[in-house]
């Protein structure tokens, strides 16, 4: 069963703000998948769509089976939503929020206290359970709309954006917690993000929307593999006068002691660090200049622009 | 993140595992999960009033003290009876209701203003809870409030005035019918309010000056009969004076003709609510 099946979904904001354009889309039970897309994509218009913040205009979505339009109860109990925006009462204090949200699920009191004491401490906000949530840092705040949100147990998390401005500490710890919740719990997890680093390190399916539409999908591996290149850095231990000439590797002098090459899909790095000792060019370090994810996507993304341009 | 350790938990395995892979196997309970919901938005806004009860409380109570001491004690005193009471036994129902009227409307206009301004409606929107248990439980958030702020109130009135019901029932049904008449206006009020003077304009250009002009202060009878005419028009008048039936006996207006204007306006503003809240009108894009 799939987790989410989306088809033909539309979203028009006024007479003619066209959000989405029919998209089309299945997520699979268990399944880590990231919803990528620029500003403005559709991402945030869709997640509101599936957890009954925005009215669609057309088409379809189901949840585990369940329509939103025909029972949208059981298709609500099933989604955990973390926002993309801070959205809880500022004025209550950590724990009441946790709490009154299992009660509007229907989770007995007992049992939402259990939850929620779980759940900060596995987010380590137990220590700020009496604080008022408006004197949290803004990590903390991310981790208390996680908290909010799996308090019900959800089997769809859907996450949006829910790792911006958070230190890469609590980051990295945020992802192993969302991969012991996918791979050890089973739960489905959709994420958006604008790290494309998080997406790759996460997630196996992806689906790109830009302008309302979906523009590419797949496993994140597969999309990968049709890179046409990736681009690393290199830094050398001498300062070349001329970017050297290495086909089929394409070098461009950057700054003193680095060079950046594109390396075509279906060759090495070794075939490239050959050539350049061939040239008595001596490598101290190499990085990829952006993640692979983010090239292909600011690639696919661009080549649309060119287009429409 | 931290690893929990047993003793830390509060009880149960089920939460020291996390969420169980095969969860929300059984079908929905519905009514269960609207009991718990329903209780669980009371307890929120009786603990929001409760937290500013310095801003929430204390003021109306205090207002009213000043009404009964200058209306009523002060110059009342130099007034002669009205419809045969003595002039602060005569305003002393329309005070409380008063205050009953102002307290349910401001604590449901500001509690769900504010979920809406700070976009913590959408706990509720997300989550299987029916739209018409949110509207109950705010409302009864708001009975809540005006009816404690008009018990206050009449206590502080036994300092004043010796009156006691003279229809305890008819007394209670009308406090409670009108508090809940009036936070499903307040509630109405905050799905089209887009600003904080947009809670204010309704209490204070609206129900004050109406619930003035509805008989608090004065006999309709009093009243040139083209303004008693006019005075019929004030839904307030039927309030006030069904209260005052409860309380001294005696009433401008019969209380059937009350009971039924109330019962009316608490079904057109129910209906109207549930048909907001239905089609996302103000908090859903």
């Amino acid at each position: 069963m799939n987790a989410l099946s989306i088809a033909g979904l539309s979203k028009t904001y006024g007479d003619n703000v066209h959000a989405l354009k029919g998209i089309d889309l299945d997520v699979p039970d268990g399944d880590f998948f990231a919803l990528l897309g620029p500003n403005g994509a559709g991402k945030s218009t869709a997640i509101g769509i599936i957890s009954a913040l925005v009215n669609k205009t057309a088409g379809k979505v189901e949840v585990f089976g369940h329509d939103i339009d025909r029972e949208p109860e059981a298709a609500k109990a099933s989604i955990g939503l973390v926002p993309q925006e801070f959205n809880f009462n500022m004025f209550e204090p950590v724990l009441p929020t946790v709490l009154n949200v299992a009660g509007y699920n229907g989770i007995s009191r007992k049992v939402a206290l259990s939850r929620a004491e779980y759940y900060l401490k596995k987010l380590d906000l137990w220590d700020k359970r009496k604080a008022a949530s408006r004197q949290l840092s803004g990590g903390m705040k991310r981790r208390l709309m996680i908290a909010r949100a799996l308090v019900h147990e959800p089997r769809l998390l859907i996450l949006d954006e829910p790792t911006a401005g958070v230190d890469l500490e609590i980051r990295r710890s945020m992802w192993e917690f969302l991969t012991e919740l996918n791979e050890q719990h089973g739960t489905t997890i959709i994420l958006t993000t604008h790290y494309l680093e998080e997406a790759e390190a996460l997630c196996r399916n992806v689906a790109i929307i830009d302008g309302g539409k979906i523009v590419e999908r797949g496993a994140v591996a597969q999309l990968l593999s049709r890179s046409m290149q990736e681009t690393f850095v290199l830094d050398t231990r001498a300062n070349p006068d001329a970017a050297p000439s290495l086909p089929p590797f394409t070098l461009r002098l950057r700054s003193e002691n680095r060079m950046e090459v594109d390396v075509p899909h279906g060759h090495t790095i070794n075939e490239l660090f050959q050539g350049l000792s061939e040239q008595g060019i001596e490598i101290t370090s190499l990085r990829n200049k952006t993640n692979r994810l983010e090239e292909f996507f600011l690639r696919l993304v661009h080549r649309k622009t060119e287009a429409n341009t | 993140m931290t690893q929990m350790t047993h003793e830390e938990t509060v009880d149960t395995a089920m939460s020291e595992q996390g969420p169980a892979a095969d969860r929300h196997s059984k079908p929905l309970d519905l009514l269960a999960i609207n009991r718990i919901a329903f209780q669980t938005i009371v307890r929120k806004e009786i603990r929001r009033f409760a937290r500013i009860w310095v801003q929430t409380i204390v003021p109306p109570s205090i207002n009213a003290v000043l009404y009964m001491l200058i209306f009523g004690s002060l110059i009342g005193s130099r007034i002669s009876d009205m419809d045969g009471f003595r002039y602060i036994d005569f305003i002393v129902p329309g005070i409380i209701m008063m205050a009953v009227i102002i307290n349910s409307y401001s604590n449901v206009v500001s509690s769900f203003f504010s979920s809406k301004m700070q976009n913590y409606i959408e706990e509720l929107l997300v989550s299987p809870v029916s739209n018409l248990t949110i509207v109950i439980g705010y409302v009864c958030g708001g009975m809540a409030r005006g009816l404690l702020v008009g018990s206050l109130v009449a206590l502080v009135s036994l300092f004043f005035s010796e009156i006691r019901p003279v229809h305890p029932f008819v007394t209670i049904s009308v406090a409670v019918l009108t508090s809940m008449m009036f936070s499903l206006g307040g509630l109405i009020n905050a799905v089209f309010a887009k600003s904080f003077d947009d809670i204010s304009i309704v209490p204070n250009f609206i129900l004050t000056p109406l619930t003035y002009l509805g008989g608090v202060f004065y006999s309709i009878s009093m009243l040139p009969p083209f303004w008693q005419t006019i005075s019929m028009f004030n839904p307030m008048l039927y309030m006030i004076n069904g209260f005052r039936y409860g309380i001294l006996g005696a009433s401008d207006i019969p209380i059937w003709t009350s009971f039924f204007v109330i019962l009316v306006f608490i079904g057109l503003l129910g209906s109207i609510a549930m048909m907001l809240l239905n089609r996302g009108i103000g908090i859903k894009h």
